[in-house]
């Protein structure tokens, strides 16, 4: 890995964990002829360098300081775009292999229909076949010469391999039609046929096969590109005063970036200036742009969309939510899904068994089968061997999980492997947290009744309110703000445990709490608790407020039902889900949303770890059961469930421990996740169902047993073909996923106008 | 005569089978190469090479993956014990991450499990 270079070098570091390790490394590679500048991102672990210098020297540079350093890898976009390049040549020489062979076999196979005459009969026949045979020899060395390599090496190593199987079929093919050609007085008189037309046929239609199959496959993996695409390539860095265009990967943490208008957030980070809509949709899914103000968190990948924002860079490179995302995606979609387990077992065993029944079946058409003996017993032999590669058993799940899991990231649904896929398609019972699922999450004030001016008493209040931490308290201060009072001082400010708060504003002392409060205090309550009892049965939490020892009115506060929640519920229903609410809410607030959404069971008044038991309840009670939840205090429950769905999230945590991950907070997350669950499963049911039938069945039928009633053997050429086709049509079965859609489209139940 | 010899050679083709792919002893993992930065793991014709590869147990390891044969075959390298799989850069080296696992032999393979090699974990 020697080089020069007047362009920056990017190293990747190890052991590099503090500012120390960046000024050492820094040092030590100001040491170093040719280098300019040195510089440490501690974010992401990389080192650039500026100037003509051998990246050898460097890489000694920072070992000598007691570190690890590696020539950086392309960027994963760069490494995609490789590919895919690669992908395309690989597509073309497939398609040039395949054109060759079947240019020379499908006129060889004409000539057979047209004139009949494939026999060796005289030496003219025996110059012109054998003539044909050197050719095709050829055509098999150049279009198929990959098969017998990669069979020869892999038999020297105890393996068998498809290359095996089509390396033996076209071989055996090609080696009886050359004794024939040069030694037809070994054969009898009937059994003097070649089949170089079947060779090359088959290598033909396999490359050709393989062509389509690398076309097809190039597009289940779409999803991942996409979100590559919403990695953007530069960012606008200000450094000294001046903005200056800079690689992504050498934006650092800390670093101050300018996002104008239309452009992508290079990296995740926090807005320090400036205001703007940002679309997130294309990581969220929620369509409508949120509204972005200084202190206000931004995600790498969305769109800046009317204003010109200044951002901290927070974190960068693989840190990045988005990349985080790309990740898992990227490992979701190659892990295997248990119903793989029985593809996998057979295709552990299955070319040596194919090869075994190929030579029995041969050799039953030899002793046992109809004349002529030696052309069935070769025919059946080549077929059986051609027609059973289990490519497609082996493409059945791997490229179903691919799209289902791609296609779940475009929906905003993040699945963390194949396992969560497939049991996601069985669940029979969800249990939802309800605060932050099935409501709002934040409590707002819904009540106010008075003695007098109610205005009055809500400043009274908040202002009492403004120095409480409770998170009722909250939302009086903000209903207040939004009504544009004033607050004021506050003196003799007490917090009264589990009854309420005391203070004095404006001279008078002020009350708020519970009835407890207010009958420890010995204020005569009136008809107010009548009033309190009609909210509370709305499910809202009633509050008594006393100034200067007199009852002055009540307030609600209540955390109010998602607009969207009772859509959900109602769709997952339909989807067979028995749905439990689970809250550590009291009874009756509890029962009042549940009543609302039209859930029947309700757990109330639960602690996080209760959650955690009534998940295990209902498992032993043989449910499957789903647990959607926000991923942090709902953590045991969610590890607990068959499938933990985390709402909303996004966090680095919920990423890292969920088996679903909701991209937002919306309950229509999880109905998504079910049917797109139930979508990929079906889907590799037909693909393993397809690719198990071709396999059961085009063995038999290569091994003739339709002989005794078509009279007829199938063609090695026809075997090679439905060979080669098998691979393409379970690749494009996997790939009609690619048009799932939730069968409500959320975002417009979300609100919003896409 | 002919037929004779035609039998005979039919199954000696079956027991030559059986013994070679599922009897005969294979590589053993005494042979098998140390997980190292140099080494590299080439997969090309059918085949991992080396397709023992030992590493150390309890300790994150990174293999080297060089993948040369351009089929969908060989695109992805999957761990199925230690949930570890990777798509394979063609002609390039492609570094695949070993979480630390404990001492035994963990099979790796491509998607059809055409391509096989075993990681020993000492």
């Amino acid at each position: 890995m020697s080089q020069r270079a007047a362009s920056p070098q990017t190293f990747r570091l190890q052991g590099v964990s503090c500012a120390g390790c960046v000024k050492k490394i820094e040092s030590a590679l100001n040491e170093v002829a040719g280098v300019e500048e040195a510089r440490v991102n501690l974010g992401d672990k990389t080192l650039l360098v500026h100037g003509p210098v051998n990246a050898q020297a460097c890489i000694r540079a920072v070992e000598s300081a007691g570190y690890g350093a590696e020539v950086a890898q392309a960027s994963a976009r760069e490494l995609r775009e490789q590919q895919r390049e690669e992908e395309h040549r690989h597509y073309r020489h497939l398609l040039w292999r395949a054109g060759i062979a079947l240019g020379l076999g499908v006129p060889l196979m004409v000539w057979g229909l047209i004139t009949g005459e494939m026999g060796v009969h005289s030496s003219v026949q025996q110059f012109a076949w054998g003539t044909v045979g050197l050719v095709t020899l050829g055509v098999l060395m150049f279009c198929g010469g990959h098969f017998f390599s990669g069979a020869w090496r892999a038999l020297l190593h105890h393996s068998a391999t498809m290359d095996t199987l089509v390396a033996l079929g076209t071989g055996t093919a090609w080696l009886f039609s050359m004794l024939v050609v040069l030694l037809p007085q070994l054969l009898p008189e009937s059994a003097r046929h070649v089949y170089f037309e079947a060779s090359a046929m088959i290598i033909g239609l396999i490359n050709l096969g393989q062509a389509l199959e690398v076309r097809a496959r190039g597009k289940t993996s779409a999803a991942v590109e996409k979100l590559l695409e919403l990695q953007d390539t530069s960012a606008r860095v200000i450094r000294s005063g001046k903005e200056v265009d800079i690689p992504i990967a050498q934006v650092q943490v800390g670093d101050r970036l300018r996002v104008r208008p239309g452009e992508k957030i290079p990296v995740d980070g926090r807005v320090v200036d400036g205001e703007s809509l940002v679309d997130e949709s294309m990581l969220t899914g929620e369509p409508v742009p949120v509204s972005k103000a200084a202190g206000d968190a931004l995600s790498a990948g969305t769109l800046n969309k009317n204003g010109s924002l200044v951002l901290s860079a927070e974190k960068v490179g693989a840190e990045t939510r988005l990349s985080q995302i790309i990740e898992m995606v990227k490992n979701a979609q190659s892990s295997r899904v248990p119903i793989a387990r029985l593809a996998d077992t057979i295709s552990a065993i299955f070319v040596p068994t194919v090869m075994v029944i190929a030579v029995a079946a041969a050799l039953i058409w030899y002793n046992f089968g109809p004349d002529p003996k030696v052309a069935h017993m070769l025919v059946v032999l080549t077929s059986v061997l051609i027609i059973a590669c289990p490519c497609a058993l082996g493409l059945a799940t791997p490229m179903s999980v691919m799209v289902g899991v791609g296609k779940g990231a475009e929906n905003g649904v993040l699945v963390r492997n194949g396992k969560a896929l497939q049991q996601a398609t069985d669940l029979d019972t969800l249990v939802v947290d309800k605060t932050g699922t099935l409501t709002e999450g934040a409590p707002k004030l819904t009540d106010i009744e008075s003695e007098g001016d109610e205005d009055e008493l809500l400043q009274r209040l908040a202002n009492l309110e403004s120095h409480s931490e409770h998170p009722l308290a909250e939302a009086i201060v903000t209903a207040a703000k939004a009504k544009n009072l004033p607050l004021g001082e506050v003196n003799n400010f007490e917090a009264i445990t589990a009854h309420g708060v005391r203070g004095d504003v404006d001279g008078k002392t002020i009350l708020l709490g519970n009835r407890k409060l207010i009958q420890r205090e010995g204020i005569e309550t009136g008809p107010w608790p009548e009033k309190a009892e009609a909210l509370a049965a709305q499910g809202r939490t009633a509050m008594y407020a006393a100034v200067d020892g007199a009852m002055a009115g009540v307030i609600a506060v209540a955390d109010p039902v998602r607009h969207d929640a009772q859509a959900a519920v109602k769709r997952l229903q339909e989807l067979g889900l028995r749905i439990e609410m689970l809250t550590g809410d009291n009874k009756a607030t509890a029962e009042a949303v549940a009543r609302q959404l039209g859930i029947e069971h309700v757990h109330a008044d639960l602690l996080p770890e209760d959650k955690e038991t009534i998940v295990a309840d209902l498992q032993k009670g043989g449910a499957r059961v789903g647990m959607a939840g926000d991923g942090i205090n709902d953590a045991p429950a969610l590890a607990r469930a068959d499938v933990g769905f985390a709402m909303g999230a996004g966090t680095d945590v919920a990423i890292e421990s969920a088996d679903v991950t909701l991209m937002r907070s919306s309950l229509h997350g999880v109905a998504d996740a079910v049917e797109l669950s139930r979508a990929t499963l079906r889907n590799i049911k037909q693909n393993l169902f397809g690719a198990f039938i071709y396999n059961t069945l085009g063995i038999p039928i290569a091994a003739g047993v339709l002989y005794p009633i078509t009279g007829m053997l199938l063609s090695p050429v026809i075997a090679g073909a439905a060979m080669a086709f098998s691979s393409v049509t379970v690749v494009s079965n996997a790939n009609r996923l690619r048009l799932f859609r939730p069968s409500q489209d959320s975002a417009k139940s979300n609100g919003g106008d896409a | 005569m002919e037929s004779v010899l035609i039998n005979f050679l039919g199954l000696a083709a079956i027991a030559c089978t059986l013994w070679w792919f599922w009897l005969a002893p294979k590589q053993q993992k005494s042979q098998a190469a140390e997980a190292s930065e140099t080494l590299e793991i080439l997969v090309k014709d059918g085949v991992y090479e080396p397709e023992w590869v030992r590493v150390a147990a309890g300790k994150e390891t990174l293999l080297h993956f060089r993948r040369e044969d351009t089929s969908p075959c060989a695109e992805w390298v999957l761990f199925p014990d230690l949930e570890v799989s990777a798509q394979l850069a063609v002609d390039k080296v492609t570094q695949v991450k070993i979480p630390a696992a404990d001492a035994g032999e963990y099979p790796f393979h491509c998607q059809m499990q055409m391509y096989r090699g075993t990681l020993v974990a000492e």
